[in-house]
């Protein structure tokens, strides 16, 4: 069962380019457990954020197989992928992406929207995700009136909402100072000991020692990281 | 399922009305086209439908379910004689025929000499059919009319010049030399009968209505050269029509140009035809400014897309499939249409309205109309919505995402 949680075995993926073929991942072998704190550490251009895309569903590999609980993501349709993306994944991005016209209840309650929730028990779960991440009091609270930190919790909140199996962040603390970006960190370090699973995609060493097991990804290739270290930060 | 769809169209037109709403001054201006499409469809329909009615009533007030027969005859037999019009009565379907003997006379009371007096033949059966007629006294019986009896009834004008105001009723009037006994006072309702004030010379003498088998004898005219056919229903005019022309034209030996037979209810079909072939010309015009606001929605749509790519981005990384983006790209563009439908609708019927009171005529609200201008513009709203919704769900997320 522990097994088949998440399982990636040689996910190739290839791009077209102009008139060349691009590889950019070139055979990623990656199983995570359940309640893990991953963190993907690499520098810009190495593959990363392609690689985040196929964990998020976003993508599918050209070849290989990611299996999340159970399901082939490769032989999923577009329909099918929304499905997973709402059910099994939270997403938490660099630059927050909140719907600025929204105020922080009704950007929490969007994936639930899609889940096909009722309203009422979509606002009640909205609320308590919300107080989860410290933002009981700014239920109503726009965007634009939340500073980034607030912002960020926001979205984390959004992530918490459905109840994924996964949290996914992209640099979560890319677009924040180092205080509060420290905050952020131990809010999901928080929310991992609670026992659910994040992956973390960055190219900073300083957070990515935030969790537990760290991996390194370079040139489309894949390493195990200095997994010790972090573990004994941890 | 049904609850999921249900509450995701929901959030859609929420959504929708939200972004409507927070660029009010934009959707304005897209609407606009719609507004005066719809309004001028709307308003055009309306008046013309107003205008229909307006004709129908005045055209039913002349008299439908009556054929109208204008015999002038051949050079040997210059109308029709007794036994024609007994023929014509005989037609099945026919309910009755009122000859009409119309001659002018010089007409004198014991007060007065008026000259230049229409003098009227008429049988029962027009007395009948033209119930308003007679606003005093008695109508002429069928009696008057076999025994030719020198009775007449007489018009306001033709009163007030004989009788200067005095009570005419049992009075004598000499028509030609012959003594008349006033039996009765026509209305102004009689004012109504476009076709016999048409046919009457239209002096300003006044009017006289007499029997008109005392007309003929009076005058010395032996053949009718003017009838009025009516129908029992006015369902069976067109084959009363054709039963009629055949006795006409054994009546006239089948002579060309003999006779002339006014049908109502043709004119009025030919009429109606007129009024809605120019009702469509019209509408079709006005489909253009609906064309063009549909162009303009489209726009607008597109520019909606382009400018929240990442929210489209995001919505589909947080689980939106790519039909429920359309679907709510496509509840936003027809709702945005739909109220320029809907203003249009209100503004179409308000300058019909106006219009109504100006030209005096009845304001009808068509509710085929509205149906119409709100169909329309919803219509609108799918087809220039399509594309842009469909780009929207088209989008990929990773594209969309990265936009920032």
């Amino acid at each position: 069962m522990q097994n088949d949680f998440f399982h990636m075995t040689g996910i190739v993926k290839r791009y077209q380019m102009g008139a060349e073929l691009q590889t950019v991942l070139k055979g990623i072998d990656l199983t995570v457990r359940e309640g893990e704190f991953l963190s993907v550490l690499g520098p810009s251009g190495s593959g990363k954020s392609t690689l985040m895309n196929i964990i998020g569903c976003l993508d599918t590999p050209t070849e290989g197989e990611y299996i999340l609980r159970g399901r082939n993501i490769a032989k999923l349709d577009a329909k099918q992928l929304a499905a997973i993306r709402n059910q099994e994944i939270g997403f938490v991005f660099q630059s927050f992406q909140l719907l600025p016209r929204l105020d922080a209840i009704r950007n929490v309650e969007l994936p639930l929207i899609y889940g096909g929730i009722p309203e009422k028990q979509r606002l009640a779960r909205a609320e308590e995700a919300l107080v989860r991440v410290g933002l009981k009091d700014k239920l109503n609270n726009r965007p634009n009136q939340l500073s980034g930190g607030q912002q960020q919790r926001v979205a984390i909140a959004r992530a918490l909402a459905t109840n994924p199996s996964i949290v996914l962040a992209d640099e979560p603390t890319g677009a924040l100072d180092q205080t509060t970006g420290r905050q952020v960190m131990e809010l999901f370090e928080e929310i991992n000991r609670e026992g659910r699973t994040i992956i973390m995609i960055t190219h900073d060493l300083a957070i990515a020692q935030h969790a537990k097991r760290i991996v390194h990804i370079l040139d489309g290739l894949l390493t195990e990281g200095e997994a010790q270290n972090a573990q004994e930060k941890a | 399922m049904l609850r999921k769809k249900l509450s995701l169209w929901k959030e859609s037109m929420r959504m929708s009305l939200m972004n409507i709403w927070n660029s009010k001054m934009r959707s304005f201006l897209t609407v606009l086209g719609i507004v005066i499409g719809v309004t001028a469809i709307i308003a055009l329909i309306t008046i013309m439908q107003s205008a229909t009615t307006e004709v129908t009533e005045e055209f039913t007030a002349m008299g439908t379910g009556r054929l109208v027969v204008n015999a002038t005859g051949t050079p040997l037999k210059s109308g029709l004689t007794l036994d024609d019009l007994t023929n014509i009565a005989a037609i099945p379907d026919v309910e009755g025929i009122s000859p009409t003997v119309s001659s002018t006379a010089t007409v004198k009371s014991k007060a007065a000499w008026v000259e230049d007096v229409t003098i009227d033949g008429y049988n029962e059966v027009y007395f009948k059919r033209n119930q308003e007629l007679v606003s005093r006294g008695r109508a002429l019986s069928m009696l008057d009319v076999q025994s030719k009896n020198r009775v007449a009834l007489l018009d306001a004008t033709a009163q007030q010049q004989l009788f200067f105001g005095e009570d005419p009723m049992g009075q004598k009037v000499y028509i030609l030399g012959d003594e008349f006994t006033i039996v009765g006072v026509l209305s102004e309702a009689d004012n109504n009968d476009v076709l016999a004030q048409a046919q009457s010379s239209g002096t300003d003498g006044g009017r006289i209505i007499i029997p008109y088998t005392t007309a003929m004898t009076l005058t010395g005219t032996r053949n009718i050269a003017s009838l009025s056919v009516y129908v029992t229903d006015t369902s069976v005019t067109d084959s009363v029509q054709s039963a009629l022309e055949n006795v006409l034209n054994a009546a006239f030996n089948y002579k060309d140009d003999s006779y002339r037979i006014i049908n109502m209810e043709s004119l009025l079909d030919t009429m109606d035809t007129m009024l809605s072939m120019m009702t469509m010309l019209l509408v079709g015009i006005a489909s253009i400014a609906l064309l063009v606001g549909g162009i303009g929605i489209m726009n607008m749509m597109l520019v909606t897309v382009s400018e929240r790519t990442t929210e489209i981005g995001l919505r589909k990384a947080l689980g939106a499939e790519p039909g429920q983006i359309q679907l709510q790209f496509l509840i936003e563009s027809i709702i945005l249409s739909l109220s320029g439908g809907v203003i249009g609708v209100i503004l179409g019927l308000s300058v019909s309205y106006i219009f109504s009171v100006i030209a005096n005529f009845g304001f009808v609200v068509s509710g085929s109309a509205i149906a119409l201008g709100v169909g329309f513009s919803a219509a609108v709203g799918i087809v220039f919505g399509w594309a842009p919704a469909r780009k929207a769900s088209a989008l990929n997320p990773i594209d969309a995402l990265r936009s920032v």
